[in-house]
């Protein structure tokens, strides 16, 4: 594999942390500082490690005596997020991928989307002309793109994203020396809660002095309605493969429900994240984070949109346009997981586990 | 020229000119504050501060146990040497107790007593994220109380008749204003960075000084406040200095340059001999002597040398140790002569008594017929790698201020009170402290008085 952190970022980590670990006023924002504490060296591992236990907050950058134009320049977010960026293309797989990471941007993920609904209405429109003129009968999304055709697509897809993002994991987990498993109660409850965004009692800042609940509350929405697209996608697929009840499902079943909560917490969520970003001080980002983040809250935008217009339109003639918008920003938002910020969730998890582990002292 | 009214003026926007403009503007008073730092480096000092002494009769929820109002001022006159104001003093720790919630409503967040490193969860409140989060509150405070604050206004004079204040002249974007006001609060700090100044006390030897804090304390205030009549207080020859890595920036390194090493192995000077007993005292109580101890050596200069055993057992150091196999080897590394170097180690070795080590207390490892003595500690130098840090000293600010009164107010040369002008925090500092030190005194200083200089300014300026 080849060694995709540079030393110069390494380098300037350790510099950072060794004044931090000389300083320590900062030790009880966050778990970073106790994790900190905990070193006297800071090699690869221990800066992989740190900067992806830190979730990105500003508190680090306001509060320090020694933050740019003090001739010490440390910027404690920014650093974290450097490495932290070059981390999720360092380990990804397959590794020629890593350069993904970098393009991927706003523009980009709305391409591969686009290239995929324009691929899936050619294919659809070939096997069954019909298919896009005419108001289908109660919504009937199989008439359009064949289940058989959903299934394998989605089915190709999913294993290939799950190998990726697990052999990317494994990777990493071996870098930072994790050997627990990755079930871990607290570390659990940490990702849960995002406790550690508001560790010190309020919530973390993105702004001098601007503290809010949002960013927070936003991932929140965006996290679990994620969780719910998937639950309802999961129970669709027992009720069809299962119970042999074929979609399109009523407005009051599991399902549909499920996917309405989730599209609307998937809408709420990244609106609320793209309108932060705006406000967002630009000094506790990165090199090029800001597209590759933007660009994962845009797909999920996209996907909820399309998705929630397909439930209101699904007995309308546009509903088989629509549906193969929707699939198209799904395949482009699976394909791309883990190759966007998709994989900060499982870094940061991985990270957590072992900060778990070392407060528990094991 | 342009000329601004305001009811109180707030010279100095560290610590205690952000209570006293808080307080004041609490009053009904409009308030500026000049700060003479750009506003990234605003704050002076209490940038880097991180805690406040405060008594307490129980336990809350950022302090254990209870801090009894007689103990504090114990504590307090044992380190001044009972040099402080009495009257003073008691008020200044019967003022304490009520500050952290006071500062609360300014958005001031402090560490849970219960976490962290420090031992000190009884007697001192910590600011979560230290001095700067702290100012970083009482500046969006001071912004939602609709108080001015202009940065990089340096005050060139002060109109100050008979012990009435009338106005100020600022240099400010290259031109310079009359801003005049009810009352005036000097809140601008000590001398410390002004190397001229410290030059008139300790000759050539300050330009070897580092300054832990601002460059921007160059004690205008203070010496236009005893140009215009008010009375000196305190000993200009004395500041708070501490040793620190020689390799510091000159100015505003803050916490992170001072070096924990000096207990744990032998502090040399340029010519390879020790000076003084390293192992005199516990550590928080003596570390504040080395500054002065290293400023009195040739060229201000000195070295802390550990062997392996001591390797992290203190405070991880900013700058890296330079590393050796021999002390010969170190010698050559840390440019002191080496056979000189080798025999004060080797003499300090053969003193050593048998003991058994432990850093937490005073313990029985001591030399036998050396001079100086090293009374708790003292282990042989001799084994690699050998570590050794150039020090310094580091001065944290300096004791000469102005004399105030109960109500904070300047008095005057004659014994009469300034009739508008207010002084807080560092720059009458030293009615409370003439030498010494506890920690987190300074910022309860500010605050408290800063609080009274508040309101009593508010008083008269309206």
């Amino acid at each position: 594999m080849v060694d995709k952190l540079p030393s110069r970022l390494i380098a300037e980590g350790e510099r950072v942390m060794i004044v931090c670990n000389a300083c320590r006023y900062c030790e009880q924002y966050c778990p970073v500082f106790p994790a900190i504490e905990q070193r006297v060296v800071f090699g690869k591992a221990d800066l992989l490690y740190l900067s992806n236990l830190c979730h990105n907050c500003g508190e680090r950058l306001y509060a320090c005596q020694y933050a740019p134009p003090h001739e010490f320049a440390i910027n404690v977010p920014q650093t974290l997020a450097g490495i932290r960026l070059q981390s999720y293309e360092a380990y990804c797989w397959p590794a020629f991928m890593g350069a993904a990471f970098r393009r991927n941007g706003v523009a980009t993920s709305l391409s591969i989307a686009a290239a995929f609904a324009l691929l899936l209405f050619v294919t659809a429109r070939a096997s069954n002309p019909g298919g896009f003129s005419q108001p289908s009968p109660a919504g009937d999304f199989y008439s359009v793109v064949p289940h058989a055709a959903m299934v394998t697509l989605f089915g190709a897809v999913g294993i290939y994203v799950v190998a990726a993002l697990a052999i990317g994991l494994r990777r990493f987990r071996r870098e930072i020396g994790l050997r627990r498993p990755m079930f871990d109660r607290a570390a659990l409850r940490d990702v849960m809660t995002l406790r550690h965004l508001h560790t010190s009692g309020i919530d973390c800042t993105s702004a001098e002095e601007a503290r809010s609940p949002w960013r927070r509350w936003f991932h929140h929405c965006t996290f679990y309605g994620f969780l719910l697209c998937f639950a309802s996608t999961t129970v669709a697929a027992v009720y069809h493969t299962v119970f042999g009840w074929i979609a399109p499902y009523a407005y009051t079943s599991l399902p549909v429900v499920l996917g309405t909560i989730g599209g609307v917490g998937l809408l709420i969520g990244p609106v609320g994240l793209l309108a932060l970003r705006r406000r967002r001080d630009p000094a506790l980002s990165a090199g090029w984070q800001q597209g590759f983040d933007e660009s994962f809250i845009a797909l999920l935008l996209v996907t909820s949109l399309t998705g929630l217009a397909l439930l209101v339109l699904r007995n309308q003639s546009v509903m088989g346009l629509l549906l193969v918008v929707h699939l198209g920003a799904v395949l482009a938002l699976f394909v791309t997981l883990p190759y966007g910020r998709f994989v900060h969730g499982i870094y940061r998890t991985a990270a957590l586990v072992k900060y778990a582990a070392e407060v528990s002292g094991s | 020229m342009p000329e601004q009214r305001y009811d109180v003026l707030v010279i100095g926007g560290g610590n205690a000119g952000l209570c006293a403009a808080l307080t004041a503007r609490h009053a009904g008073a409009s308030v500026l504050v000049l700060d003479s730092a750009p506003r990234h480096f605003r704050g002076g000092n209490s940038r880097h501060t991180r805690n406040f002494r405060c008594a307490h009769p129980a336990p809350t929820d950022v302090l254990t146990e209870s801090y009894p109002e007689d103990e504090f001022l114990a504590d307090l006159n044992r380190v001044t040497e009972h040099e402080a104001d009495q009257a003073l003093a008691r008020l200044l720790v019967s003022r304490s107790a009520g500050c952290p919630e006071w500062m609360r409503q300014f958005g001031v967040r402090f560490q849970s007593s219960l976490r962290g490193t420090l031992h000190l969860g009884r007697t001192n409140v910590f600011f979560l994220g230290g001095g700067k989060a702290l100012m970083n509150s009482y500046y969006a405070a001071a912004e939602r109380a609709g108080i001015g604050v202009e940065y990089e206004a340096e005050v060139v004079g002060l109109d100050v008749r008979n012990g009435q204040f009338t106005a100020a002249t600022v240099r400010r974007n290259g031109g310079t204003e009359t801003i005049s006001a009810g009352a005036l609060v000097s809140a601008a700090g000590g001398f410390e960075s002004n190397i001229e100044w410290l030059r008139e006390v300790w000759g050539s030897a300050a330009d070897n000084f580092i300054i832990r804090g601002t460059p921007y304390n160059t004690g205008k205030i203070l010496r236009l406040m005893l140009d215009a009549g008010a009375e000196p207080i305190g000993d200009p020859g004395q500041c708070h200095a501490i040793a620190v890595d020689a390799r510091a920036p000159r100015f505003d390194g803050g916490i992170v340059t001072r070096l924990d090493s000096l207990p744990f192995g032998i502090v040399v000077n340029r010519h390879a001999e020790r000076f003084y007993d390293e192992g005199e005292d516990a550590w928080p109580k003596r570390y504040a002597i080395w500054g002065r101890l290293i400023a009195t050596q040739p060229d201000q200069i000195a070295y802390s040398i550990v062997d392996a055993k001591a390797h992290g057992a203190f405070m991880p150091s900013v700058f890296p140790p330079k590393s050796a196999g021999s002390i010969r080897e170190l010698a050559g590394l840390l440019e002191l002569p080496a056979e000189r170097l080798e025999a004060t180690v080797a003499a300090f070795n053969l003193a050593v008594r048998p003991g058994t080590f432990n850093h937490a207390v005073l313990d029985d490892c001591r030399t036998d017929g050396l001079t100086p003595p090293k009374s708790h500690w003292a282990q042989p130098i001799d084994t690699p790698p050998f570590w050794g840090y150039p020090l310094r000293p580091g001065i944290t600010f300096t004791y000469l201020g102005l004399r105030v009164d109960a109500s904070a107010r300047v008095v005057m040369a004659d014994g009469t009170a300034a009739a508008n002008v207010y002084a807080a925090g560092e720059i009458m500092a030293g009615n409370i402290l003439r030498k010494g030190y506890i920690a987190g005194i300074g910022m309860t200083i500010g605050t408290v008085f800063g609080r009274i200089a508040g309101e009593a300014a508010a008083r008269h300026g309206r």
